[in-house]
């Protein structure tokens, strides 16, 4: 396994800013936001740092569903490179981060490929990194293979001024609503998907409730004769 | 946003947009409905019928006594846990997520919480008493969600004394669980960490109880259904989705069994131990709703035989969170004058011998605990199927990003490929069969 799996054993977080990517500063000692910082710390500034990309071995399987994968893509004239960005390791857990026009064919060839054989696909998430500038939305799939008993994580990200990902339901049908899950609170539209229609939200609903700059809402409440303010109004640490 | 394609003219003003809606070419309209076949009607069942699981609406259209085309209209239980969830710090998420599918409220709590620590990296910390006690009220609330599932879906087919059986032994269970957590419901039990407290004085006797009642009653629904040719003729070959169809449209659990595949993630992907416990996963052949009536009624016995396995492991006692005092919440909690509250013990030791101690709650409390960045992905098999969780960690003490993957939303979707072709009657049946809940499926 990895360096970082053998220090998560003692005890210790594995460190994060060994070759990892850091997507923004965090100010201060105790990331109060509001209010003054009366501690003296407050010129403090930490990096929010995500794990990095992983290199050779990856440890346990990941390495043979990696090469797999890799062969797969050549076989079929498509440079792993291209298609694949990065490989990160990281708890455990394989992902492969992938460009947006190859993910059509990357899943196709994880699904069908007897050594690979990724035949369940749990849906997929949006998530909405609003400092990743140039790749903003990411759509994270888990694949789950029953026939070998494991499990991967697919990562392809889009611009917020172009939020467009291959659709996966010609590949995994169960993705259908889950798209349009992805589609109705992130704004992701999946290119290919039968009918990309919100699911949640009311169809005339206007913009995507989960991207980082649509406000939570919400009133100011009083309990025991003191005001509370909204839950993203109140006092917060990060 | 792209403009949907509705031909009604939309102006944006300060109230927001107002569209107009003129005449439509309605003689059109009526022309193509004269001419279609007259016993062709499209019918809404739901959101407020009550053999629709809740604010279930399901969109058929008829011809005659057959269902030519279903589909689901859902989000009307939509409650954005997930976006509430950003803005309370890891601890505080337990009580959101117990309120999704609330008729598993510790899967939920116990896959939200595998997921935080496993970003936390404190997997191996978690104490052997938590987890066998995570894995106790997982299977009692596995008996008591199949109870539901077998209680109404045997109410919609006119079976009454089944209805009145099941919820009759869930409110068994449940009394287990108010006695356990304090709470019927939404117990926010599970923590980032291990558990809120320890089993009360009296829950080891309590549970041998209900241990032995619960073992008197299930063949109850043995006798009453499992037999009857009316119960079987409503129940099978209906609802039918072979295996090809259930990995194409990601069924799990029970669906997913029934067509025969004994895909279960306890022993697949075993988490809190699972692989140490003796039980069997059962499954059926005939791809239908009297299989998966059967299979939940097996999946009783067995998780009554982990209870039992369970009782026997926590006769030896332990902590129920982890060493860690940044993580581990501090409190403990008690009945006092004004409710349920901080026990006095840990405020007496809190305010009067150490001080450390306060800093630790103070910080905890206010703050909450900072788990490092990055993602990761925990799943438990639920009575429903596979429940996943994908939380992501920008270092702060709150969420940046959790998303349940819930196995009624995913299941959900087969509902067009059982009922097409069917009987309207058929519907209701093949809905029951997949357990949909609402509250997880529109989170």
């Amino acid at each position: 396994m990895s360096e970082r799996d053998e220090s998560a054993t003692n005890g210790v977080p594995a460190p994060r800013d060994a070759g990892g990517e850091v997507l923004r500063t965090r100010k201060g000692m105790f990331g109060a936001n509001n209010g003054g910082d009366t501690t003296g710390y407050g010129g403090l500034v930490r990096t929010v740092t995500f794990p990095g990309e992983s290199s050779r071995p990856y440890g346990g399987w990941f390495d043979e569903v990696a090469d797999e994968l890799e062969g797969a893509l050549e076989e079929q004239d498509l440079l792993p490179s291209n298609a694949i960005e990065k490989t990160v390791v990281d708890r455990g857990e394989l992902t492969f981060h992938i460009a947006r026009e190859h993910l059509l064919q990357v899943a196709r060839t994880l699904r069908d490929d007897p050594a690979l054989r990724f035949e369940l696909c749990t849906g997929v998430s949006g998530v909405h990194y609003l400092e990743d500038k140039g790749r903003e939305l990411h759509a994270v799939y888990h694949l789950r293979s029953l026939t070998h008993g494991r499990l991967i994580r697919l990562e392809v990200s889009a611009p917020d001024a172009d939020p467009h990902v291959p659709s996966l339901v010609s590949v995994y049908p169960t993705n259908d609503w889950h798209e349009r899950e992805a589609y109705d609170f992130f704004g992701l539209i999946f290119d290919g998907h039968p009918a990309l229609t919100r699911i949640m939200m009311p169809d005339d609903w206007q913009g995507f409730p989960q991207r980082k700059d649509y406000p939570l809402g919400g009133i100011a409440v009083e309990y025991k004769g003191a005001q509370i303010p909204a839950p993203d109004q109140r006092r917060s640490y990060s | 946003m792209t403009t949907p394609p509705s031909s009604a003219s939309a102006r944006e003003t300060t109230e927001g947009t107002v569209y107009t809606v003129t005449g439509g070419d309605w003689d059109e309209v009526v022309q193509s409905a004269v001419k279609s076949d007259d016993e062709r009607i499209i019918v809404n069942m739901g959101p407020q019928h009550p053999s629709t699981h809740g604010v279930l609406r399901l969109i058929l259209e008829i011809d005659g006594e057959t269902v030519t085309e279903a589909r689901c209209g859902i989000g009307y239980l939509h409650t954005g846990i997930e976006k509430n969830l950003e803005f309370r710090n890891w601890t505080q998420g337990t009580t959101f997520v117990t309120r999704m599918d609330y008729l598993t409220p510790f899967f939920n709590e116990t896959a939200y919480c595998l997921g935080v620590e496993k970003l936390l990296g404190i997997t191996d910390q978690i104490p052997d008493r938590a987890s066998i006690i995570r894995v106790l009220l997982m299977e009692l609330n596995r008996l008591s969600s199949h109870l539901v599932c077998i209680a109404t879906g045997g109410m919609e087919l006119g079976a009454t004394t089944i209805m009145i059986y099941g919820f009759r032994d869930r409110e068994l269970i449940l009394d287990a669980f108010e006695l356990i957590t304090g709470l019927r419901m939404n117990h926010a039990f599970v923590r980032p960490g291990g558990l809120a407290q320890d089993l009360p004085p009296g829950a080891m006797d309590k549970l041998h109880e209900l241990l032995k009642t619960m073992r008197k009653n299930l063949p109850e629904y043995d006798k009453l259904a499992t037999g009857n040719p009316i119960f079987k003729a409503r129940m099978q070959d209906v609802g039918y989705l072979d295996l090809t169809g259930c990995m194409a449209l990601g069924a799990t659990g029970p669906v997913l069994r029934s067509a025969g595949l004994p895909h279960d993630l306890r022993k697949t992907d075993p988490y809190c131990g699972y692989e140490t416990y003796d039980f069997e996963v059962p499954v059926a052949d005939t791809c239908d709703s009297y299989g998966r009536f059967l299979i939940r009624l097996e999946e009783m016995r067995q998780s009554l035989d982990i209870v039992e396995q369970c009782l026997e492991r926590l006769k030896k006692p332990g902590d129920v969170m982890v060493a860690d005092k940044k993580i581990a919440w501090p409190a403990q909690l008690a009945i006092g004058a004004d409710g349920l509250g901080n026990s006095l013990d840990h405020i007496k030791k809190i305010m009067g011998t150490s001080m450390e101690a306060l800093i630790h709650h103070f910080k905890l409390v206010t703050e909450g605990f900072r788990v490092p960045a990055g993602q990761a992905y925990a799943a438990v098999e639920s009575p429903k199927g596979e429940l996943g969780v994908h939380v992501v960690s920008d270092g702060g003490t709150r969420p940046y990003r959790v998303h349940f993957r819930d196995p009624s939303f995913t299941n959900l979707q087969a509902m067009a490929a059982m009922c097409e072709g069917g009987q309207v009657a058929d519907v209701i049946v093949a809905v029951a069969s997949i357990d949909p809940v609402m509250g997880g499926v529109d989170r």
